[in-house]
């Protein structure tokens, strides 16, 4: 026995070194250990290997797993992987830890009288399932929801939608993606009528320069950045990072210009501006791939109750938004962004540079925007000026934050206005879906209901009675959530959790339906890149833990669904994929088939004769393009992309005197978005172990706070106490303070605004007016 | 019984002197590299007490710069 444990640690170390190993190559490429050292290194004991995706971010690095005796014992990157070729950040190494976290939940639990009682799965969903139908009964279709998540595997996402949508009738589904994901998806639809980025990480092998919006990539892409860094020592590429407040990302990078909250609109005009005034438009790019279009403005920002706003595109022409652009000199935008005139004309040559290859990176700064949509289509803007879009090293390009924001959330369609292939508004789209799910295409509404914010405003308000959330925390994650708390522990509400471990949302929850984790059942996921990732179920869930798809299949068949639902409980992944690769059949979105991703790591859609395409809309890699030009951009009708006008306008709250800061929340490198996995990693929990409030140094002296001295932040809706984090991490412009929000104990989510932007619906949470008192 | 490993970034021109520092450490295994100024920190200590206390001491040597955790694991 004690050798068994010698071993076992004498693998552990070594294990602990290859990891080091890799991160010292991402920062040092070509980076040597004494030869005896690593040989010793690569012994990697008696393990089983298996392939997946990571669990946690977007980038969807390719993992592999060791398990010994049914356990996960070890995870290393994935040297087959395209995406991230061997290298894992600091979640990715320890991510199966939380697995056997001591209070992970293998039990269903049913409150009674106030307590939870633990009962079998069976009769779990059987509560859940009658709950459902007499709430439907009682008070209509519409008065049920389920709220999944960019985590969701894709066919859990699928039955979801064809549970919902299909058998039930409502579109009372949304995700957490609308969180984070759904400007850039309302962007891509407004510019290009079709989502997700035309281009691929390889693009980071070809760029000459990289700037990143608002996105702090060092910490939440930590891979894809650590590419750029390679390319920086091979190359010689330039990052340049345009940003509200001093990151790790803008320290490693070659310039950090940094921009006031919201002004990102203005900036983005004035790059605009100085391309066409210099002459840098490539003039036929423009005149035969693009449009130019304006919509409504002054918007408002949906903090209220049921509001609505439809968008009211109007075509104009090249000289009315050259007009349009004279507001955005250099000299005027830099009086309201703080950027100098200088950097502003800087970032325009770069992109107006012909012979500069360039990408624009950006995720939660941009999307999580009162204006986001806007500031999506204003970055396609300047790609579309310039002609560099759809090639090898040039390209807008919108990371996602979850591991399957893409593959489930916006491919699979898990939004309310969403179906498999295209949205309900539109009467063919249905058709094709109801087809294929064989139900009778009027059961599925064309009209949309409730996006995220919305659906728990009807929760509290009562117009939603019944609510089942899969694989996401609403009670850490939504803005200005004290509100929502509040609705859900209401009387006549019946809340369902399906989740790992208990959270603030269980918390609340009437039933607690304990799920598998991501290595205990067959999945798929798809990344920023329109990657499709499989993996194979490594070892079983504990207890009664099932898998989240087979969950909402055992309810529908319950509810009287079954015939939709013939699945296999050993195989229904695999029946589901088959099944929801019919939506997407043609060239322009045809997922790889299963024995392929069984295969290698992944394919990107669309994937066509056995090939994947790694650059759409452009004819030379994108088999789709049938117009015969160089570029098709077929979302649209015409087959153009459209240049938006789109104006610069404030955010729904800025400081005053009553509030004078600002407030910008976000992550941090050691925890996975509301910490409920990561902090159950003792290794990533006590790197990282609490939130903190970051100040500026001025700021910090001006209110006597030192560091570590407790501060109250307080909006005109909540407060929470965090200690101060002065010249540590990261540094806020003054007048700016930053908080993440993986800390279920300091809850800054109860000090945020749930305003959004009213095209995406997506809320802002990095900017809301507060005030800061030293406690 | 935490095992864990860091990276070790010396202040300029002191890379030698940090490797030296960091050997006096029963607890520590220094995988130095050969062509970059940079160390791989491996720590197998008992508990999380010594494992604090090991943290602490590192930090103290006047001739690290940075120490970054990469990962860690926890054999019990």
């Amino acid at each position: 026995m004690s050798k068994k444990i010698t071993s076992r640690r004498d693998f552990l170390k070594k294990m602990a070194a290859a990891s080091a190993m890799t991160a010292a190559a991402s920062l040092f490429p070509g980076i040597m250990f004494a030869e005896e050292q690593i040989r010793n290194i690569k012994t990697s004991g008696n393990l089983k290997w298996t392939k997946a995706p990571c669990r946690f971010c977007g980038v969807g690095c390719g993992v592999l797993v060791g398990t010994e005796n049914e356990k996960a014992v070890a995870v290393k990157g994935d040297p087959n992987s395209p995406v991230n070729k061997g290298l894992c950040c600091v979640k990715g190494y320890h991510q199966t830890i939380c697995m056997y976290a001591k209070d992970r939940l293998t039990k269903p639990l049913v409150k009674k009288n106030g307590k939870y009682v633990e009962t079998s799965m069976e009769e779990a969903l059987d509560l859940v399932a009658s709950k459902m139908k007499e709430t439907i009964e009682k008070h209509g279709k519409d008065s049920v929801a389920m709220y999944t998540s960019g985590q969701s595997t894709i066919p859990e996402g699928y039955v979801a939608s064809k549970f919902m949508k299909g058998a039930i009738g409502t579109n009372n589904l949304d995700c957490n993606a609308r969180l984070c994901m759904a400007s850039a998806v309302a962007g891509f639809l407004t510019t290009f009528g079709a989502d997700e980025p035309m281009g691929c990480y390889e693009d980071i092998d070809h760029a000459d320069v990289f700037i990143t919006w608002g996105n702090n990539m060092a910490e939440m892409h930590p891979v894809l950045f650590s590419r750029m860094l390679d390319q920086r020592l091979k190359r010689g590429v330039k990052i340049i990072d345009f940003a509200t407040r001093t990151t790790r990302s803008s320290m490693a990078s070659d310039k950090s210009i940094l921009f006031e909250p919201q002004t990102d609109l203005a900036v983005a005009n004035a790059i605009a501006y100085e391309i066409i005034n210099n002459g840098w438009m490539n003039k036929d790019f423009v005149n035969e791939h693009c449009n130019f279009s304006k919509g409504l403005t002054n918007m408002g920002y949906g903090t209220e109750d049921n509001y609505k706003f439809k968008d009211e595109p109007t075509k104009i022409n090249l000289e009315e938004y050259k007009d349009f652009l004279n507001d955005y000199t250099p000299e005027k935008v830099s009086k309201i962004s703080g950027v100098s005139v200088k950097d502003i004309k800087y970032l325009a040559n770069i992109y107006g540079d012909p012979n500069k290859k360039v990408v624009s990176y950006w995720c939660m700064g941009m999307n999580q925007h009162t204006r986001g949509t806007w500031i999506n289509n204003l970055v396609y803007n300047i790609h579309l000026l310039t002609g560099k879009i759809s090639q090898p090293g040039n390209g807008p390009f919108s990371l996602t934050g979850q591991p399957s924001a893409c593959g489930t959330a916006r491919e699979v369609g898990t939004f309310t206005h969403k179906l498999p292939h295209g949205v309900v508004m539109n009467e063919k789209h249905r058709e094709h879906a109801a087809k294929i799910w064989k139900v009778p295409v009027e059961r599925i509404p064309a009209k949309p209901t409730y996006h995220a914010t919305e659906m728990f405003r009807a929760l509290d308000r009562g117009d939603i009675k019944f609510i089942w959330t899969q694989v996401t925390n609403p009670l850490v994650s939504l803005p200005n959530v004290s509100r929502f708390t509040n609705g859900a522990k209401k009387d006549d509400r019946f809340i369902v959790v399906s989740d790992v471990f208990p959270t603030p949302t269980s918390d609340v929850a009437d039933v607690i339906l304990p799920a598998a984790w991501h290595i205990e059942k067959n999945g798929l996921y798809g990344n920023s890149e329109r990657r499709t990732q499989y993996w194979e179920k490594m070892v079983e869930p504990p207890g009664e833990a099932m898998a989240d798809a087979w969950q909402t299949v055992e309810v529908a068949r319950r509810m009287g669904y079954g015939d939709l639902f013939p699945y296999s409980k050993e195989n229904h992944e695999d029946e589901i994929y088959n099944e929801y690769r019919l939506h997407h059949e043609g060239k322009k979105h045809n997922m790889a088939p299963l024995e392929v991703l069984k295969e290698q790591s992944g394919a990107m859609w669309p994937y066509v004769d056995g090939k994947e395409t790694k650059w759409r809309f452009n004819a030379k890699y994108d088999p789709a393009c049938d117009n015969g030009k160089e570029f098709h951009f077929y979302g649209k009708k015409d087959g153009r992309a459209i240049i938006w006008q789109r104006p610069y306008e404030p955010a729904a709250e800025s400081p005053d005197n009553d509030y004078p800061f600002w407030l910008n929340t976000g992550r941090v490198i050691e925890h996975w978005h509301t910490g409920s996995m990561t902090r159950r990693i003792p290794v990533l929990h006590q790197a990282m172990p609490h939130a903190y409030v970051e100040l500026h140094p001025d700021d910090a002296e001006n209110y006597g706070i030192s560091n570590g001295q407790k501060v109250k932040v307080i909006s005109r809706r909540g407060t929470t106490v965090l200690p101060a984090s002065i010249n540590e991490r990261g540094l806020p412009t003054k007048g700016q303070v930053f908080v993440p929000f993986f800390d279920e104990n300091m809850m800054i989510n109860d000090v945020t605004l749930d305003a959004f932007c009213p095209i995406s619906k997506e809320p802002d949470y990095k900017k809301c007016a507060v005030k800061i008192e030293k406690v | 019984m935490p095992i864990k490993s860091y990276l070790a970034h010396p202040h300029d021109g002191r890379y030698k002197e940090l490797l030296s520092e960091l050997s006096k450490f029963t607890t520590c295994d220094v995988i130095p590299s050969e062509n970059e100024e940079l160390a791989i920190v491996v720590t197998d200590t008992k508990d999380d007490f010594e494992d604090k206390n090991l943290q602490v001491e590192i930090n103290s040597i006047k001739s690290l710069k940075m120490l970054s955790m990469v990962s860690g694991f926890e054999t019990e």
